[in-house]
């Protein structure tokens, strides 16, 4: 065994070819540096954008990115792990891979966060990070840490390249790895000595990973046994995630569903998969899912699973999740497969082709009586907050979706915002949703916003872009603000300011006696206006609902700065529906008078 | 591997619900799994590979890696145990990462497994003869003889190993090194 971590040998020969390669071919073989290698290769790839900051390790890539003039833009970020957000935000809202480009050392360190947070919410993104010469790897250099070795656990797959000739190829590969499958973070570590030497340049074709093999071709058998299923059963319903707009398959969906009468109950991820106005869709489920949404999993007797991974936070307590339903599920991931509950029918596939296939398959169904079922569980709990004349989050983001009528990109922190967000902007389409579910990073919204924009630019769509942020963590990437402002993005940051850490004070309140332990922030939130000042933005605040409506009426007429709104709501607001952690799902709290039988 | 095998607790509550029989130990049967997997020949797919367990909190009784005939590939041998729900976990987990190349489950197949121990043992002139039969009787081989210590070298199947150094037990065991399990199919 040797000591590498990248030696494999392999020739280029066959492999699936990418619908890409739009680069400037260069003469071929031209001998060139590591790093201008590394540019050429980003170049050769297609790479639009890279998110980055410099230093030692990596300040001969920037020097030749100042010397040829990249046919990609480079953002300067201003922390590393804003870096890692944006590209998750960009790779969210275009369907590309999202480029990261940081130094050594706490460079790498500062990019952890946003690589877990890629690796939990399945984004395509590649990072690739400086590292002190191959000769003093392991002495404990100055801005040494082991990249590959913290992010091991946190990658979709990593690589140290110890030789300049090995460039070219593992950029193919990693992004290769990034995009396809079930997309994922991606970390190549460039050693200073590897971006220095010298090699002559040729961008692979194709990749040849004998270890990466793609899913065999769904069988037949299989698609009929799921029409089937779906044929016989009474009372089905689509469970949609995040695999089902990652790859590309909404519109299958919705036909699908449509061709069916089959109602629709979509992830936080999902959201967007299928229009929430749509009248077969029962909008989010989950720990503050919909009443609806989580009666008919619990009433269910098929259940369809699509890109979607029956997570925690979906399922509550597994043994009484949706307990009279068989499950079909719709998976790219093998290991996704029956690891938290059965299935049925397990299709491993991409989620666009099978539901592709599957169409023909399966025949109109009459689920009317499914269907006045889940109507009456509507009108038994449906979303609510108070009109009491005072200023409510939800309301601002009823105002804020009335505002951009649905056709907006909206990211959100984590928190109580985010989860109202999810609950009252009703998404109509894909990639318009875009938040930190699976790790839930608190400072994920400003930075992902930032680089949503930009791709909104790249693609030349005017769809706004709305930040939905909390007081809590909006302060934590805030410094991103004025790469925005550099830039001329025409953000709208919506802060919700309830002056606390409202989601930890909603456990704190419901399952600790109102211990609010350290989650009072009164004291230590900025002026958020002048701070928005302060990084060159716009900044507005509003304390009523008719506030609220002028200052997100102004804020529109902003077009070539971010804005931000502080929106000072009520403090002691909770998000309703909600299922307690662990709890069945039956179980669910619906609003403050609920017996408090959870502590 | 049978998937219809492998019950979750929501499939045995359907199962009650539909009063159908539920094996009792169905779900529940822990067994030890001997799986190969052969990957990149490098240190990284190696941490990989045993990284997955240690993140994914499985357990891992043995492991042991060595080049194949192929100089590019490494086979990994690891000895795991879990009921079948939690190793058909293990096996998509490995077969999901980059560098593994094939994984396989040996368990229910006929297999040839294998461990070498080496063991040293203090002897006195008393103790000496009766050693050596033991030795003897498990068909090992003495490597290294000093006027105190005696080094045994054994090969076979795990249990005959541990069996060994139970005997052995009884007189001073200076230092034991095994080798954990390797293992290859029949063919039938």
């Amino acid at each position: 065994m040797t000591y590498d971590t990248h030696t494999k040998v392999q020739p280029i020969t066959s492999g699936d070819a990418l619908p890409e390669d739009h680069a400037p071919v260069l003469a071929s073989s031209q001998v060139m540096s590591g790093a201008e290698i590394l540019l050429r290769s980003l170049e050769a790839e297609g790479v639009k954008i890279i998110f980055g900051h410099p230093g030692g390790a990596v300040i001969k890539v920037y020097d030749e990115m100042h010397r040829i003039n990249p046919s990609f833009q480079h953002i300067l970020v201003r922390h590393e792990q804003g870096g890692t957000h944006a590209a998750e935000g960009y790779a969210k809202a275009t369907g590309n891979v999202g480029t990261v480009l940081v130094t050594s050392g706490p460079g790498a360190t500062n990019t952890v966060t946003g690589i877990a947070d890629a690796y939990m919410d399945s984004i395509p993104i590649v990072v690739f990070t400086g590292q002190v010469p191959t000769a003093l790897i392991g002495n404990d250099a100055f801005q040494e840490c082991d990249a590959i070795g913290i992010t091991r656990s946190i990658t979709k797959h990593s690589y140290l390249v110890r030789d300049v000739k090995d460039l070219a190829r593992t950029v193919k590969e990693a992004y290769h790895i990034a995009r396809t499958g079930r997309p994922g973070p991606v970390l190549v570590d460039l050693p200073k000595d590897v971006l220095l030497a010298e090699a002559p340049f040729q961008y692979p074709k194709t990749v040849n990973m004998r270890g990466y093999a793609m899913a065999d071709p769904v069988r037949p058998e299989k698609l009929e046994r799921a029409a089937r299923l779906i044929a016989e059963s009474k009372r089905p319903l689509f469970y949609v995630g995040g695999g089902a707009i990652s790859r590309d398959a909404p519109q299958h969906l919705t036909e699908l569903a449509r061709h069916s009468n089959i109602p629709v109950t979509t992830t936080l991820h999902g959201l967007g998969a299928f229009p929430e106005e749509d009248p077969l869709s029962l909008r989010m489920l989950g720990m503050h899912g919909t009443w609806w949404a989580n009666q008919a999993v619990q009433h269910c007797d098929l259940l369809i699973a699509v890109g979607a991974r029956f997570d925690d936070r979906v399922t509550g307590k597994l043994d009484s999740w949706a307990p009279h339903a068989k499950v079909i599920h719709i998976e790219i991931d093998q290991s996704c497969i029956s690891k938290n509950i059965f299935a049925d029918c397990a299709i491993l596939g991409d989620v666009q082709n099978v539901l592709e296939r599957l169409r023909p398959l399966v025949k109109p169904k009459d689920t009317t009586e499914w269907l006045q079922e889940i109507e009456a569980w509507r009108q038994e709990c449906p979303l609510q907050y108070g009109h009491d004349g005072k200023l409510h989050a939800q309301g601002v983001i009823e105002q804020l979706r009335n505002k951009s009528g649905g056709d907006a990109v909206v990211i959100t922190d984590v928190g109580q915002h985010q989860m109202w967000s999810a609950q009252y902007f009703r998404f109509l389409y894909p990639r318009t949703h875009i938040t930190s579910g699976g790790l839930g990073t608190m400072g994920f919204g400003m930075p992902a916003a930032m680089g949503a924009a930009f791709g909104m630019r790249e693609k030349g769509l005017s769809r706004p872009v709305i930040c939905i942020s909390g007081d809590g963590g909006f302060v934590m990437n805030a410094q991103e603000m004025s790469v925005a402002a550099a830039h001329k993005l025409p953000l709208k940051i919506a802060v919700i300011n309830n002056r606390f850490l409202g989601m930890v004070r909603q456990w704190q309140e419901l399952f600790h006696m109102e211990r609010y332990s350290h989650t009072d922030l009164s004291d230590t939130n900025p002026d958020f206006v002048k701070l928005a000042e302060a990084h060159h933005c716009v900044g507005l605040k509003a304390t009523t609902p008719e506030e609220a409506k002028s200052v997100i009426d102004q804020a529109w007429e902003v077009h070539d700065k971010p804005v931000l709104m502080e929106f000072c709501v009520e403090k002691e607001e909770m998000v309703f529906p909600m299922v307690p952690a662990g709890a069945a799902t039956g179980d669910m709290i619906t609003d403050r008078m609920t017996p408090n039988s959870f502590v | 591997m049978s998937e219809t095998l492998i019950l979750t607790p929501q499939q045995i509550i359907r199962k009650k619900a539909a009063g159908e029989p539920i094996e009792p130990d169905e779900n529940e049967m822990v067994h030890s799994h001997t799986i190969v997997v052969l990957v990149e020949n490098s240190i990284g797919a190696f941490i990989r590979v045993v990284n997955m367990f240690s993140a994914r909190g499985f357990n891992i009784d043995s492991v042991t890696v060595g080049v194949t005939e192929d100089p590019t590939i490494s086979r990994m041998n690891i000895v795991t145990v879990g009921n079948g729900r939690i190793i058909s976990q293990v096996l998509r987990q490995l077969s999901r990462l980059v560098d593994t190349i094939e994984v396989i489950d040996l368990t229910d197949t006929d297999f040839v497994e294998r461990e070498i121990c080496l063991l040293k043992v203090a002897y006195t002139a008393d103790t000496r003869s009766e050693i050596l039969d033991v030795n003897d009787i498990f068909r090992g081989k003495v490597v290294d003889i000093t006027p105190k210590t005696m080094m045994f070298e054994l090969r076979g199947p795990s249990p005959k190993i541990d069996a060994f150094i139970q005997m052995m037990a009884s007189h001073k065991i200076l230092e034991v090194a095994r080798s954990g399990r390797v293992a290859m199919q029949r063919d039938s």
